[in-house]
């Protein structure tokens, strides 16, 4: 039990970085609320997309799963900085459970996704994001994001460590995580794309996230998936499987870096 | 009892290029101290990171209050406290939020943290600036922070690291204040320096070590009657060399040494000022105009080069900047 009490107070430091620093909590929502604006306006008026509601109804999804796909970034960083600061060694050297600061850590970042998550929801509400499914089905679309945002952040847990420099993270993270997120149905049909792309695409685990969503979130149109193959068939479950395979990889892989840190 | 023991350790980095450590033994008898000395890159760090289980040796095998480091690491840090060489605190939170959050990590509960937390600071001087970020603090405030954040449970063996390198002589003299208290409450303690002066100050033995070896360990007293104590150095226009190397040689009873390039001529005194009086007398004496003239005591310059035979690899370029600016 007092792993889990080590694993809380990490957390907890977590939070007070954030009630310390607010600008990290401002910006983190500022940017995806400003793609949604963006998104919709600029790009909204010459999609076509034949989707009652609009192409917001399609963006949000794909903007939700772009934003906790950042976590990967967040985790990455905020890890790496502990390390530069050489706090990892204090924590190392203290006679509580070894992977409690990254548990802990993933656990906080997952928090702040909460917040993201609620802000941007409210965001596309104003723009005129109208889930039709119902209340449950909403419910756990963003359960899902909090838990694809949670696996990711364990490969953010490895980038970190297994990093350098401070720096060097954020652009490796950046590399990982564009290519994802674009090369993906989240803000464009994937019928446009050369067949090698869409099959990336379609398999891509953004994508599936996004469908699955979309799914979710009362959306018939899966944008562009083929039709019969079986992410675009599955796409929940699809998504899951991608999950627990990054989770059931990444944590003891961050897990064994974390332990023999250094050497 | 022996409360630390590394036996024949061995760590090589960068699959072979670096044996930071090359077969290094040393023990801290229970209730003393024990200073580490050595230039930068000795492998002082990596030693203190193995002890305290942050890192594994590649052989070798060490113990700490009879706990094997190796094999026992988790039992291990229930008894230590380690202040590395740079301070490993929370930059953006409050010095009390460090410590409280510590505390609690020891599982002292949020009650007794925070209680901890208030006499710790108050005893580090650090209460005035206890509710501002760390990333505020000078750093010799860091630091006394950082050893803070070692003594929350009072450890059996405490480990520093460098616990005064980068701190102007005030913070020096007030970290050693705040060491030799500690002393006096019966820490055993390990510690990391590179000035001789402070292995001195603090400890009871001294082990030097160079490039991952221990190349002497002792008392400080025993460590300077071999380093041959202090030295008189004279420097003279070129002229004068002859006649002053045999007067600083008739005052020591030793052969004095010239070194050329800066017409510096020195011998080991155990006399002190009488020495340095009755040269000065001598040379004037002989019509000699001394341009510079001193006694300097041993440094850790002086150990090296006295064990062995060659000045501490990166501090060579400093030592000949040094020349130079006498020249
Ligand atoms: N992670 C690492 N990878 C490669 N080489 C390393 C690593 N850490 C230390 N070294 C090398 O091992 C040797 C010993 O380093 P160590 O940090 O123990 O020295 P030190 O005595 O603490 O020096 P300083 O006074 O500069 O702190 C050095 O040559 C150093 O370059
Ligand atoms: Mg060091």
């Amino acid at each position: 039990m007092s792993a889990v009490n080590d694993v809380l107070i990490i957390t907890r430091r977590q939070l007070l970085l954030l009630s310390r620093v607010p600008e990290v909590l401002i910006f983190s929502t500022i940017q995806p609320v400003m793609f949604v604006l963006l998104f919709r306006y600029v790009f909204g008026g010459s999609i076509e997309t034949g989707q009652p509601g609009g192409y917001v109804q399609l963006l949000m999804p794909g903007i939700f799963v772009q934003t906790v796909a950042f976590t990967l970034a967040g985790t990455a960083s905020g890890l790496a900085e502990d390390m530069k600061k050489g706090l990892i060694d204090r924590f190392r050297s203290l006679p509580i459970s070894q992977s409690a600061l990254v548990i802990g850590r993933t656990l906080g970042d997952s928090l702040l996704n909460i917040v993201v998550l609620a802000v941007m929801g409210i965001a596309g509400y104003i723009v005129g994001w109208r889930p039709s499914s119902g209340i449950g089905s909403v419910a756990l679309g963003f359960i899902f994001l909090l838990f694809f945002g949670y696996a990711l952040s364990w490969v953010g847990v490895l980038v970190g460590l297994s990093a350098s420099d401070a720096r060097v993270v954020q652009n490796v993270s950046f590399i990982v995580t564009f290519p994802l997120t674009f090369l993906s149905n989240a803000f464009a049909p994937t019928t446009g794309m050369p067949r090698a792309l869409q099959y990336f695409a379609e398999w891509n685990p953004v994508s599936t996230m996004v469908a699955a969503c979309r799914e979710l979130f009362g959306l018939e149109n899966q944008f562009g998936a083929t039709a019969g193959s079986f992410p675009s068939e599955n796409p929940l479950l699809t998504s899951l499987i991608y999950m627990v395979i990054i989770m059931v990889i990444f944590i003891p892989l961050s897990v064994r870096k974390y332990r023999n840190y250094a050497d | 009892m022996k409360s630390v023991i590394a036996d024949n350790l061995v760590k090589i980095y960068d699959k072979g290029k670096v044996r930071a450590l090359d077969g290094l033994s040393l023990d801290v008898e229970e209730g003393t101290v024990l200073s580490v000395l050595g230039p930068n890159g000795a492998g002082k760090t990596t030693v203190v990171r193995i002890l305290t289980t942050l890192l594994r040796a590649d052989s070798g095998s060490a113990s700490v209050a009879g706990i094997d480091v190796m094999k026992n690491p988790e039992k291990v840090r229930e008894v230590i406290g380690l202040s590395g060489q740079y301070a490993a605190v929370d930059e953006i939170l409050t010095g009390y939020d460090n410590l409280v959050m510590f505390g609690e990590l020891y599982h002292l509960g949020k009650k007794n943290a925070v209680v901890r937390a208030n006499e710790l600071l108050e005893r580090f001087q650090l209460t005035e600036a206890a509710k501002r970020p760390i990333k505020t603090y000078s750093g010799g405030m860091r630091r006394r922070l950082d050893l803070a954040a070692s003594l929350i449970v009072k450890p059996k063996v405490l480990f520093l690291d460098e616990p005064t390198t980068g701190l102007d002589p005030r913070g020096r003299q007030e970290m050693w204040g705040v060491i030799q208290e500690l002393v006096k409450g019966g820490v055993t303690l390990l510690l990391t320096t590179q000035y001789l002066e402070e292995a001195d100050q603090l400890a009871d033995d001294i082990v030097v070590i160079d490039t991952g070896k221990v190349i002497a360990r002792g008392t400080s007293d025993a460590l300077k009657k071999q380093v041959g104590g202090e030295r008189l150095e004279v420097v003279v226009e070129q002229a004068h060399i002859a006649k002053t190397l045999e007067i600083v040689g008739a005052v020591s009873g030793n052969k004095a040494s010239l070194d050329e390039g800066i017409r510096l001529v020195s011998a080991p005194v155990s006399t002190g000022s009488a020495a340095l009086f009755e040269v000065l007398k001598s040379l004037d004496a002989a019509g000699i105009h001394a341009l510079d003239v001193g006694l300097k005591r041993p440094s850790l310059d002086d150990v090296f080069l006295a064990l062995t035979g060659h000045v501490a690899e990166e501090k060579k370029s400093e030592v000949e900047e040094k020349k130079k600016g006498r020249k």
